[in-house]
Parts: structure tokens; sequence; C-alpha cells
């Protein structure tokens, strides 16, 4: 019951700030809708009790990226941008796209109540008190199975910021 | 409905301790950090010789209450051009994240709000830093050049010195093997040292940055009144300026909070383990009756009344906090059955009265900080954080890590740990101090081609 009110109170939050994201014409009401969209998913995770993934969503996403984004916008003059166009430039593109999403995700929800083992997974619910400390669970599956992965995506992000550092350079 | 009330005595039957607590912490917490002011207040007239607040009840004691009526009452003015709705969410952005952050910290071993959190010290830090938007917002919705400029640094401090702060607690928590608060505190009793003297390094590191992270004096830049009026504050007025106020002195708490749980022993005495050093029970309560014999000889030098007995009653007061402290120490010497019974008593006082002081003791060295050194230039900041502060604290990671498992390969416990970490904290030190003599190198030779870019960092 509980547990039933708090998700559709997190995924309201985040489905209405993503919808105001996108509408809103002032960037940074659009930045604080997406703050609210991240914070809720963030709150969705915690219902999952993945408090990990909570906290981590947290601090990259809200704490790190979202403050640089504001940071950006605030740079940006405003008043500028706000006489530009910015919509309804590959209008019919988008809407073909989402369709083509909407009926995907129809035919996922369709085929897992029509066919077992099709579709969706359907998860068993975890013990509420009975699993294994996150940060701890998290941590072992980085390090022991998927570790040549977690080095190749460490590599990857290494690469991309020595990348933005060379190029920043560059134009001096 | 019948669904809903019953779901709704269910929820207060499983929650009612962490909600009372939380409404407990809201409530006072304004208080408290009221005392913080008029502490730092005086402190700061004792350092520059002269007597500080002293009208408003005797030695100014009843002036944060003074200060809380007047900002109450002041008229709340939202600027012609501002951005109202974001004018109005940005002060309660900020306040929400640091009372959010207090509800993870454990102040002892019985009080912590979120019991047991797995991802603990984690769960502070990330929700204190959100506390940021408060500040960039509030800045930006003033519309005036003097709240974005100070929203701008306010950013740019923070990220920079977000990275130094959480490598300076990765040091720590190697040590501890463990995100949970309760665990870390268990962890330095069972080694019997604090984490502070395995990790100084980390200690010093997350101490600068907590101070920059806080915008606390010599890094208060975005708020800096010689040049930015008050920075992102400037606009703001009443109530909505002293929400600002609040979430600062209550960010103070929790990284003074983070720092006590993870290097300075948390909620345990010094030497906990040490048996011949129990007398050190006794400390607390001899030192809250020093305090009201302190007033009660002061008493007849109060110039009125009514004074007068103010003065008295903050003796008792004090006597109270003396009895209470005094109470699980002395009765199992009278009773000596009662000891088992009175075990958790004395683990829940005495554990907060060590928490409150080493965190008072953490504030008082940020206090005398701010009076102590002058402001720091934005460059100079940058410099500090970006060229000094960071590459140490990922030095220091990595040779920790280092110690950790030299220490544990010789098998050393204890102080003797510090045979394999001192070593270690030296060599980041040199590291970091050689890599920043060839970056002024390097930044002499291009000060002469050209000037500075001011937010390059």
């Amino acid at each position: 019951m509980l547990d039933k009110a708090l998700f559709y109170f997190f995924a309201g939050i985040a489905v209405a700030g993503a919808a105001l994201m996108v509408t809103r014409r002032n960037a940074v009401h659009s930045a604080i809708f997406l703050i609210a969209t991240l914070l809720a998913t963030a709150g969705i995770f915690l219902q999952l009790r993945a408090e990990f993934l909570f906290i981590v969503q947290i601090i990259l996403y809200v704490g790190g990226i979202m403050v640089l984004f504001i940071f950006v916008i605030m740079l940006v003059n405003l008043d500028v941008a706000l006489h530009q166009i910015k919509f309804a430039r590959q209008k019919w593109v988008a809407l073909i796209v989402t369709l083509a999403l909407t009926a995907q995700v129809g035919v996922m929800f369709w085929t897992t109540g029509k066919m077992p083992g099709q579709g969706f997974p359907i998860l068993t619910a975890a013990p509420a008190n009975r699993l294994p400390p996150n940060a701890e669970a998290v941590a072992k599956s980085l390090f022991s199975s998927y570790l040549l992965p977690f080095e190749i995506a460490s590599v990857l992000l290494l690469v991309a910021m020595i990348g933005a550092v060379v190029m920043a350079k560059k134009r001096e | 409905m019948q669904a809903v009330t019953q779901a709704t005595l269910d929820f207060l039957k499983l929650y009612w301790a962490p909600l009372l607590c939380g409404v407990v912490i809201v409530a006072v917490l304004p208080l408290i950090v009221g005392y913080i002011v008029l502490i730092e207040r005086k402190l700061m007239a004792d350092m520059q010789a002269r007597l500080g607040p002293m009208r408003v009840g005797p030695h100014g004691l009843l002036q944060p209450i003074a200060d809380a009526v007047k900002l109450l009452i002041k008229e709340d003015i939202i600027p012609d051009d501002a951005d109202k709705l974001v004018f109005w969410l940005a002060p309660v952005f900020s306040v929400g994240a640091a009372l959010l952050a207090i509800a993870g910290l454990a102040f002892g071993p019985a009080f912590q709000i979120a019991q047991d959190l797995n991802i603990g010290i984690l769960f502070v830090v990330g929700i204190s830093a959100l506390g940021i938007f408060g500040i960039v917002l509030g800045g930006w919705a003033s519309n005036s050049h003097y709240s974005l400029m100070g929203a701008l640094r306010s950013s740019a401090q923070l990220v920079s010195y977000e990275t130094a702060a959480g490598m300076a607690l990765v040091s720590g928590l190697l040590l501890a093997g463990t995100l949970n608060i309760k665990s870390i505190v268990e962890a330095q009793g069972t080694q019997g040292v604090w984490f502070g003297f395995l990790a100084p390094v980390a200690f010093f590191t997350y101490l600068v940055a907590s101070i920059a992270e806080t915008n606390r004096a010599p890094f208060d830049l975005p708020e800096a009144e010689s040049e930015l009026v008050a920075g992102y504050m400037t606009e703001f007025s009443g109530f909505r300026w002293s929400l600002y106020f609040l979430s600062e002195y209550t960010n103070m708490i929790v990284v003074a909070s983070v720092a006590t749980t993870l290097f300075l022993g948390g909620w345990l005495r010094p030497f906990a383990n040490v048996r011949w050093m129990n007398f050190m029970d006794f400390l607390p309560p001899l030192l809250m009756i020093g305090i009201a014999g302190y007033c009660v000889l002061r008493m007849p030098k109060q110039p009125t009344r009514v004074q007068q007995i103010f003065m008295l009653a903050v003796a008792g007061l004090c006597f109270v906090v003396a009895l209470v402290l005094a109470a699980p120490v002395l009765l199992p010497f009278v009773k000596p059955s009662l000891k088992e019974s009175v075990a958790p008593f004395y683990a829940g006082i005495h554990g907060g009265f060590w928490f409150i002081f080493k965190v008072s003791a953490y504030l008082y060295f940020f206090m005398w900080l701010r009076f102590t050194i002058p402001r720091y230039r934005f460059d100079q900041l940058m410099r500090l954080g970006w060229h000094f502060l960071i590459p140490l604290s990922i030095i220091n990671v990595m040779v920790v890590g280092v110690a950790i498992i030299v220490a544990s390969y010789f098998k050393l416990q204890g102080w003797a740990m510090l045979l394999a970490t001192t070593p270690a904290a030296i060599l980041a030190v040199v590291a970091a101090l050689v890599i920043l003599s060839i970056d002024q190198k390097n930044q002499a030779r291009q000060e002469s081609a050209a000037a500075s870019d001011f937010y390059a960092g």
C-alpha cells in the first residue's frame, strides 16, 4: 500500500517534471524540472531498496552534472536565446521516432501479458530485510565478474576527459 | 477511507521515532544555529579585544532570540525583475538539503534518524551537496550582477573542492572498510586509534575542502562583502535571508559531524579501550559543574536583578546536565547490580556529549580560521584547489591503500599502524609539493606571456 503510493508519487513527479522540462521556454526552469525528474528517479531507486544507486544518482547527476548545466546556462545570454526558434525543426522525424518507440513499448507490454517468458521479465520481489548491503554487492560484481568492461569504461571516460582538455588548450 | 487510515496508522507505528526526531531537529536547529552565531560573535569580539553583544540578556545570551524576531518581522522584498518562482524556491532548496543531510548523521550510538543506513556517509555528503542549487538559483533569480557573480563563483568553487573532499573521504573510508556511519565509528573503536591519525593528509584535505564547501572565510568568495556586497544573498531579506543563513550554519554542523565521524572517532571517548583512562568518564560532569560554578561566581557582577536570576538559571541548567552526565557513571559504584541496565544510558548520554564536544571543537577551529586568515583571491582559491589539494588527495588515496596492505602484511594493529601510514602521508605531501612547484614554475613562465583567465581554474 505504502510502497505503491510512494511509487506513484515519485513516478508522477518524474513524468510531470520531464514534460515540463521539455515545454518550458526558460532554460533555467527546464533545468529545475530536470532536477526534479532526476530526484524522483532517485526516489524510485530508493523505494526499490537500491540505496547505492539512489545516492549515486543524486551525487553524479544532480550534484555534479546539473550544477555544471546550470553553470553553463547562466553564462549564456538568455534574453538572446529566448528570441531564437528552438523548437519544431525536426517535428516530423521526432513524431515518427516517438510513435515507433511507443509502439515498441506497447508490444512489449502486450506480449508480457499474453505470452509467458516473453516481453518484460517479471522479477520476484526481493525480501525487504534480507538484501545484501548494496554498496558491497555493486563493488563485488564490478571488480570481479565485470572487471574488464568496468576498466574499458574507465579508460573511455579518461580519454574523453583528456580529449576535452586538449581541445580547450588548442584554442588559445 | 478505512484503508487509508489503517495505512497511516501502520506507517506511524513503524516510523514514529524517526518522525519525532525529525520534527525535534527541525524545531530545535534554528535555536542551536542562533547560539552558534552568538558564540561566533563573542569569539570574534574576544579575538579583536572587545566585548561583543552585551545588551540583550546577561552577556548577550538572549541576542539570538532578538535577532530571530527582527528577521521574522522584517519586510520581505522580492525585486521586480526577479524570477519569482525560482526566487521563492532557492532558499527552500538550500535549507531542505541541509536539514535532510542531518537525517543520515549519528550523534551517538542511539541518535540517528535514518537508522543503520547502508550508504551512511555517502548519503550525508551527497544530499548536503544539493544545497549548492539554492545558492546558484538564488543568485540567478535575483537578476542582479552581484548575485550572479556570487552564484558563479559558488558553483565553480564547489565543483572544484568537492573532488578534493570526496577523495579525502575515500582515504578515510578505505581504513573503515564500510560506508555505514555506525560501523565506521565501531571500526575506530576496535582499532583503538582515530582515523585522523592514520590518515592525517586526508583529514587536512577534508578540513580545507569543507571550509570551501560551506563558503566560510577565508574561502567566502561567493559572498565576499568587500567585492560583491553580499554575493548571492544580496537581494534577499528578512525570512528568506535567514533561511540561507540557517542552511549555511546547518551545513557547517554537517561537515563538522562528517569529519568527526570519520576522522575523530565519532562518539567514542578518547582512549575508549584503555581501562586506566576510565577516569575520563568524570570529565564531562566535572566540566559542566565547573561552568555552573563560574556562572554562580559571576552572578553578583550582573548589573540588574533580572540578569542575576538569569545567570542563576543558566547555572542550574548546567548543574542538571552535569547530574544527567554523572548518573550513569556513579550509579554502578553505588549499586553494582545496576551496571548492566545502566550501560545503554551511559553509551547514549556520554556518546552524545563527546560527539557534540568534538563537533564544537571543529566549529571553533572554523571560526578561529575565519578571524585569522584574510580572504583568498579567486584565482588563488582555484590554484590551491586544482594544483595542490586535488593532486594531494588523489596521491593520498593511493598511498593509504598501499599502507593498509603493508600494515595487514606485517599484521600491524591500532597505533602500530602509524608505522605504515606516517611514511605514506609524508610521501603524499612531498609528491604534491613537487607537483605544485613544477606548476608554479610553469605559471611564472606563462604569466609574463599572457594575462590569466579568471575562471579557467
